[in-house]
């Protein structure tokens, strides 16, 4: 499944994720890791919106283990390492302001995935790879 | 508890009609920061936040949160009302504090 996730669309930001989280709910995975992988790709999903120019998100679901890819064309992230250090936010006021920007987004996706890899290049975009398995 | 009998209880008026009025309040969270509550909220939690844009019902669905809760009568959009009545999510509200709200929902739930 692929999803668009347009630029700058706040009010669009987590239709791609409770899309998937519904499908999941209805293929009777566990309620735990339905809700692990509806956060994970929703905190990808809003750097997306945030950080870049929107993006794409790609969905594989198998018989045993979700893949979720969201990739943007954006400014990409100089330091990865710093990225990922929780409380550490680029994230601009007005953002902020809205509740989000607290420096948690990658944290809390590789918190809850089984599997995360991050790949960016400056000025080409992100790519951010999120596995769940449905058994463990 | 379900949602409905928790907002009697607590005096709290339901913005969002009978939407999602039977899911089960299991505890509360409370906090702005949407990072952190996705991090931290257990599933069920009441949610209480003074944020009323679009993306708080987002957070709550992803989170399988059972209501939001707004305090100190601060307006909510009709956008997020109206995105909350499709998901059915309950959007709550009323005069009291963040802490009044925890403290009378922790003597309802403990109860």
């Amino acid at each position: 499944m692929n999803y668009v996730l347009p630029v700058g669309d706040f009010l669009m930001a987590g239709e791609a994720s409770s899309n998937v989280k519904k499908i999941l709910n209805q293929l009777g995975i566990p309620p735990r890791i339905v809700k692990r992988t509806a956060v994970a790709m929703y905190e990808a999903e809003l750097n997306a919106v945030i950080h870049a120019y929107g993006g794409r998100a790609e969905v594989e679901i198998t018989k045993d283990f979700i893949v979720v890819e969201v990739i943007d064309d954006g400014p990409g992230i100089p330091d990865i390492e710093l990225a990922m250090t929780e409380g550490y936010s680029t994230a601009p006021d007005e953002i902020r302001e809205m509740g989000f920007g607290a420096g948690m987004g990658l944290p809390n996706i590789k918190r809850n995935a089984d599997e995360f890899s991050i790949e960016s290049e400056v000025g080409k975009g992100t790519r951010v790879r999120i596995v769940v398995y449905f058994n463990r | 508890m379900k949602v409905s009998d928790f907002a009697a209880a607590l005096g709290l008026r339901i913005l969002t009609g009978d939407a999602g009025l039977d899911r089960e309040v299991g505890g509360v969270y409370a906090s702005d920061l949407l990072s952190r509550v996705m991090a931290k909220s257990s599933r069920g939690d009441a949610w209480i936040t003074v944020h009323t844009h679009i993306n708080t019902v987002a957070v709550a669905v992803l989170s399988d949160l059972s209501c939001i809760i707004v305090p100190e009568d601060i307006p909510v959009e009709e956008t997020t009302l109206n995105r909350a009545r499709l998901e059915g999510i309950p959007i709550l509200s009323g005069s009291m504090s963040t802490y009044e709200i925890c403290w009378r929902a922790h003597e309802i739930l403990t109860d």
